[in-house]
C-alpha cells in the first residue's frame, strides 16, 4: 500500500512542478474544441445530429486523457534513461505495486487534464452537460480510460530501451487510436470497415461513455462501455505488470 | 566464516559479445570487499547480475542464501547499492529523494527522519534540503546518492564507484561512516573503485577483473608479494596492463597511458 501510494505521490509531484507541460497540453484540446466546433457545428446541425459541441467536448475530453495517460506510461523510459527506474527495481518492494502507483498516478493525471478540459469548454465554448450530477460518475470512466491507456503506455515502453520509439508511438497508435476512436464523428451510418475497427479500439467505449453521461447521446448502451473498459483495462494492467517486472537494465 | 555472497561460473553475453566470463569469487559475511578493473572490465555488470537487474547468461550466484533470478524478492530485501550511474529523480528536491527511499526502504518513519537529517548533514547538503536535485551540481547529486544509499541498514552494501567525483572531505566521511556501520552492525561491503589507495586503505579483500575474468584475489599484500610489487597499483598495473610497460614513467603516468591504450583500443 505504500508503495503504491508513494509512486502515485511521485507522478502528481512531477506533474504539478510541470507547468509549462501542463499548460502546452491544453493548447491542443483548446484548438479543436474551438476550430472543430464552431467550423464544423453548423453542418453537423443541418444534417440533423443536433448540437456539435455538446457531441465534441467528450470526445476531446477522451482525446486529452488518451494522450497524457499514453504519456504518463511512457515515463518508463525516461526514467530508464536518467537512471531512477534502477532506483525503484532493486528497492525491496514488489514490481507489481510499483507498476499500479505508477498507472494510478497517471491515470489521475489524465483524469485532472480530462476536467481542466471539460472546464475550458464550459469557459470557452457553448458546451453544457447534460445534468450536472452525472458529472461524478463520468470522472470515474475518466480514471478508468486513465488507467487503460497508462498501463498500455507502461506496458509498451518496458519493452523499449530508448526514445526513439516514442514518435512511432504517437503516430502508428495514439493518433490511429483517437481518430478512429468516433471522438469527432457519431459511430452511426459509418462504412463497414470503420464500424470494425472502431469496434476494436478501446477508446470508442470510452468516449461514448463520456457522451451518454455529460451530453445524453451514446452508441452502446452505458453497461456495454464500462464493461469493456474494465475488461480491457484489467487485460492492460495484467499485460503491463508482468513485462515492468521482468525489465532488466 | 560463512559466504554471504557465492559466485559460481558467472557469465554474461551481449549479442556475441562477453562482458563477464565464467568467473567465480565467494564474498564472506562482514567482509568489505573491492573489486577492481580496467573500464569496461565487467565490473557493473557483475554488480547488476548480483542486484536482480540483469539475468546472468550462465552460472550461478547465491547472495544471502538466495538466487537472484528466482528468489528476486529475497535478494532485494538483502542489500542495498549505490550505483555508479545517475539514479536520483530531477523533478524531486532532494529531501523527497531521500524520503521516497526511505518509504520503499520500508524505514520506520522516526528512525528515517532522524537518519535522512543525519546523514545529509553529514554529506553537507541540509541545507539544500528543499532545492530540487536538477538544480545540483554533479558532486551533490553524488552526495545525495551516497546519503541516499545509507538510510536504510542492509546485510550487503553494493558501492559501484562511490567515490568517483567526490571531493576528500566527503570521501573521508563516507569511509568513516561505512566502516563504523560494519562494525557496529557486520553490513558485508562489496564496492568498486579506480582509486587504489582507496582499495588498499578499506577492503580487506580485493578481487582483480579484466576482461570479464578475474585474473587474481586476496588480501592487497597478497596481491602485492604475488607480482613482486611494492604498492597495490603497481599490483594492479602489473596484472592488467602487462602490455605496456614503461619503466621509466610514474605509476600515475602509466596508469593514464594504460587508460588512453584501453580507451582507444575499444571503441
Ligand atoms: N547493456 C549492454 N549492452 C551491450 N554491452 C554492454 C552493456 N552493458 C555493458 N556492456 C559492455 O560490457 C562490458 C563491461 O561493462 P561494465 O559496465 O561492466 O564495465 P565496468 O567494469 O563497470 O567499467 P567502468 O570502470 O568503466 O565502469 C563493456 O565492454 C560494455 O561495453
Ligand atoms: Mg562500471
Amino acid at each position: 500500500m505504500k508503495t503504491i501510494y508513494i509512486m502515485w505521490i511521485r507522478e502528481l509531484k512531477r506533474y504539478w512542478r510541470s507547468k509549462s507541460r501542463m499548460v502546452g497540453s491544453l493548447g491542443q484540446p483548446l484548438l479543436f474544441l474551438l476550430a472543430l466546433g464552431y467550423g464544423l457545428g453548423a453542418t453537423f446541425q443541418k444534417a440533423g445530429e443536433g448540437n456539435y459541441m455538446n457531441f465534441l467536448a467528450p470526445g476531446i475530453i477522451g482525446m486529452s486523457i488518451i494522450f497524457t495517460s499514453i504519456f504518463s506510461g511512457i515515463q518508463v523510459i525516461w526514467d530508464r534513461q536518467f537512471g531512477f527506474l534502477k532506483e525503484t527495481m532493486v528497492a525491496p518492494v514488489s514490481r507489481f505495486n510499483i507498476m499500479i502507483g505508477r498507472t494510478l498516478g497517471g491515470a489521475t493525471i489524465a483524469a485532472i487534464q480530462g476536467m481542466v478540459v471539460f472546464i475550458l469548454a464550459l469557459i470557452f465554448t457553448s458546451f453544457r452537460p447534460y445534468n450536472w450530477f452525472l458529472v461524478f460518475p463520468a470522472v470515474l470512466v475518466m480514471l478508468l480510460v486513465g488507467t487503460m491507456f497508462t498501463a498500455l503506455g507502461t506496458a509498451i515502453a518496458s519493452q523499449l530501451e530508448d526514445m526513439q520509439g516514442f514518435q512511432l508511438i504517437m503516430n502508428f497508435l495514439v493518433m490511429p487510436l483517437f481518430f478512429l476512436s468516433g471522438a469527432l464523428f457519431p459511430l452511426d451510418g459509418l462504412p463497414p470497415v470503420l464500424v470494425i475497427i472502431t469496434k476494436f479500439d478501446p477508446l470508442s467505449y470510452g468516449i461514448d461513455a463520456f457522451r451518454i453521461l455529460l451530453a445524453n447521446t451514446g452508441h452502446y448502451p452505458l453497461s456495454l462501455d464500462v464493461s469493456v473498459l474494465a475488461v480491457i483495462t484489467f487485460c492492460f494492467l495484467s499485460v503491463g505488470a508482468y513485462l515492468f517486472s521482468k525489465i532488466q537494465i | 566464516m560463512n559466504n554471504i555472497i557465492e559466485v559460481k561460473n558467472l557469465t554474461k553475453k551481449f549479442g556475441d559479445f562477453t562482458a563477464v566470463n565464467n568467473i567465480s569469487f565467494d564474498v564472506k559475511q562482514g567482509e568489505i570487499f573491492a573489486f577492481l578493473g580496467p573500464n569496461g572490465a565487467g565490473k557493473s555488470t557483475t554488480i547488476k547480475m548480483l542486484t536482480t537487474l540483469l539475468n546472468p547468461t550462465g552460472g550461478h550466484i547465491s547472495l544471502n542464501g538466495f538466487n537472484p533470478t528466482s528468489q528476486s524478492a529475497k535478494v532485494r530485501k538483502s542489500f542495498g547499492i549505490v550505483f555508479q550511474d545517475p539514479s536520483l529523480d530531477d523533478e524531486l528536491t532532494a529531501w523527497e529523494n531521500m524520503e521516497f527511499h526511505g518509504v520503499l526502504y520500508n524505514v520506520e518513519k522516526k528512525l528515517r527522519r532522524q537518519r535522512i537529517e543525519q546523514l545529509m548533514t553529514l554529506v553537507e547538503l541540509w541545507d539544500r534540503k528543499d532545492s530540487l536535485v536538477k538544480e545540483f551540481s554533479g558532486g551533490m547529486k553524488r552526495r545525495l546518492e551516497i546519503a541516499r544509499g545509507l538510510l536504510h541498514h542492509p546485510k550487503i552494501m553494493f558501492l559501484d564507484e562511490p567515490t568517483l567525483g567526490l571531493d576528500p572531505q566527503t570521501r573521508n566521511h563516507m569511509w568513516t561512516y561505512l566502516q563504523d556501520l560494519n562494525k557496529s552492525e557486520g553490513i558485508t561491503v562489496f564496492f568498486s573503485t579506480h582509486y587504489m589507495e582507496e582499495a588498499d586503505r578499506v577492503a580487506q579483500r580485493i578481487a582483480i577483473i579484466d576482461h570479464g575474468k578475474i585474473i587474481s584475489s586476496g588480501t592487497s599484500q597478497e596481491l602485492q608479494a604475488q607480482t613482486q610489487t611494492a604498492s597495490l597499483e603497481d599490483a594492479f598495473l602489473k596484472l592488467t596492463g602487462n602490455v605496456i610497460r614503461d619503466e621509466g614513467a610514474s605509476s600515475t603516468d602509466k596508469l593514464r597511458t594504460h587508460r588512453q591504450w584501453r580507451g582507444g583500443g575499444r571503441r
